[in-house]
């Protein structure tokens, strides 16, 4: 890689997207409509006292057809902020990838960070040239959110697929599954959460999400693959732990298996065994 | 039509090299060296604003002095080559040798062709798995690079620096004792350096990604001997 030198008119500054545009790397966006990719599910955030709590589900699917069980859809973006993502998984996966870059390449060619709301505006304008391949079938619908040190609080982001930004005080949701998910933590929100509690209501989201949704993966007991889940707080991203999320889906279940906790599912409908005159 | 003086290519060179090692060598200088903990790299510089020594990449960091919008031009340059290095390939492809051939490149071209040459060293150092496996290679005004074992020295008055630095010098040595060796170097005798005269960074060796940290305030502080003593 040659190390690229610019005149003034044309230099790039501290973007990196900018600069691979310049360079001429900047995959061009697709001319035909292009059916059942790989698609990325499920994510919710939340708030907190502490701060954000993100988390999304493994599932990619490719029309009906399960393509991947252990995708992971809550990166870091950088050591204060985290982004979830639903949608085309390719172009997903590589708007992460261009995100985190452009932040850590601003933060070093300038020699400091950008704003917790710069960080969200630059995602917007990245879903927002995404826009062409959007209208193409690759949609990619990400959240943000991340820890403000100069406000001292959590924040979160919602988009829309034509770039749009959308601060939410409380919880956002993406992806195909994101109205059951959406819903459960609407109900159970309260302004007094804490860490575990909304842990568990964020893993109680995506539950009931999958349980509704096709293209939404559940815990997968017989593999042990459970949903990512991620705090951010002044102490930065941190990812649960596998033993913690499985320990609190453990606890869900076993609440949900009491019989008076879970809604009538209702009576099979039966066919009838007896053949008439056989005897046995 | 006029005819030019002829100059010979070899008073052109000197020339060229006279004025730029003169105006490096009036620049405050900077040591970087192995110690176990990883690479220190240590500037005097007053200032908290005008970088020395700044993160090129993961395990890479980048020192320059002489003119500061010369060398910050070209640290820019290798942030930029280094990041679309990693992206086009992988982020392990991105080494500090590659980096470094490229700015003797650089600066090699504008030694000869320009009007007037860089006035700036420059040093890319990256950090390994253990002492040996350090690099440090430092470029002159004129692309000469040069592949330093253990420690290097840019600008000031180089040779003293480097003699006292070599006295001193372990590769074992902690992070306190390799910045005392450092700062003992820089200063020579009878000159005492404080918190606010330095710049220092370190390249970890077992940083899980991003080696590079700066060393400031309460933390410089610390670290340094107290002046009573």
């Amino acid at each position: 890689m040659k190390i690229p030198r610019f005149d003034r008119g044309d230099d790039p500054g501290p973007s990196f997207v900018e600069l691979l545009r310049q360079s001429g790397l900047a995959p061009p966006p697709p001319t035909t409509t292009i059916d059942n990719v790989t698609h990325a599910t499920t994510c919710v955030a939340v708030r907190y006292a502490d701060g954000v709590v993100m988390a999304g589900d493994r599932r990619a699917t490719s029309g009906h057809l399960i393509s991947h069980r252990t995708m992971e859809k809550v990166y870091p973006a950088d050591r204060f902020s985290g982004v979830a993502i639903a949608g085309a998984a390719g172009p997903a996966m590589e708007m992460v990838k261009l995100f985190q870059l452009q932040l850590e390449h601003y933060e070093k060619v300038e020699g400091s960070f950008l704003s917790l709301e710069g960080k969200a505006n630059q995602l917007g304008q990245m879903v927002r040239s995404n826009l062409p391949a959007a209208m193409q079938g690759l949609a990619v619908v990400p959240i943000f959110a991340g820890y403000d040190l100069r406000r001292g609080e959590g924040r979160l982001f919602q988009y829309d697929v034509t770039g749009g930004r959308y601060e939410e005080s409380n919880f956002a949701s993406t992806g195909s599954g994101s109205l059951h998910a959406g819903t459960v933590i609407k109900l159970g929100y309260r302004s007094t959460l804490d860490r575990a509690s909304s842990i568990d209501l964020v893993i109680s989201a995506l539950f009931q999400a999958a349980d509704e949704d096709s293209a939404t993966g559940g815990p997968d007991l017989v593999r042990g693959i459970y949903p990512t889940v991620a705090t951010i707080t002044e102490r930065g991203f941190d990812r649960v732990t596998e033993e913690e999320i499985a320990e609190r889906f453990a606890s869900l279940v076993e609440r949900l298996a009491t019989p008076d906790s879970v809604a009538d599912v209702g009576v099979s409908p039966t066919i009838s065994t007896d053949r008439g005159g056989d005897t046995a | 039509m006029s005819m030019p003086f002829y100059v010979a290519p070899e008073q052109v060179m000197k020339d060229r090299a006279d004025f730029a090692r003169k105006n490096i060598a009036r620049g405050r200088p900077l040591v970087a060296l192995s110690y176990t903990g990883g690479i220190l790299m240590c500037a005097e510089n007053p200032s908290n604003r005008q970088r020395k020594i700044s993160e090129l990449y993961d395990r890479i960091a980048f020192g320059g002095v002489g003119r500061y919008n010369e060398f910050d031009a070209l640290r820019i340059a290798g942030v930029r080559a280094a990041d679309l290095k990693g992206y086009s390939y992988s982020r392990e492809d991105v080494d500090a040798r590659s980096l470094a051939n490229q700015y003797a490149g650089i600066l090699g071209n504008i030694f000869t062709h320009e009007m007037k040459p860089m006035e700036v060293e420059i040093l890319v150092a990256e950090v390994g798995a253990g002492a040996n496996d350090d690099q440090l290679f430092h470029i002159l005004y004129d692309g000469t690079p040069m592949d330093e074992i253990g420690y290097a020295v840019l600008g000031g008055e180089p040779e003293a620096i480097a003699e006292r630095l070599k006295e001193r010098f372990d590769a074992a040595a902690d992070l306190q004792a390799a910045l005392g060796s450092a700062v003992t170097a820089l200063a020579g005798p009878g000159r005492q350096l404080v918190a606010d005269d330095l710049e220092v960074a370190v390249l970890e060796r077992g940083a899980a990604r991003r080696a590079f940290r700066r060393i400031e305030g309460p933390e410089l502080e610390g670290l340094l001997p107290s002046p009573a003593s």
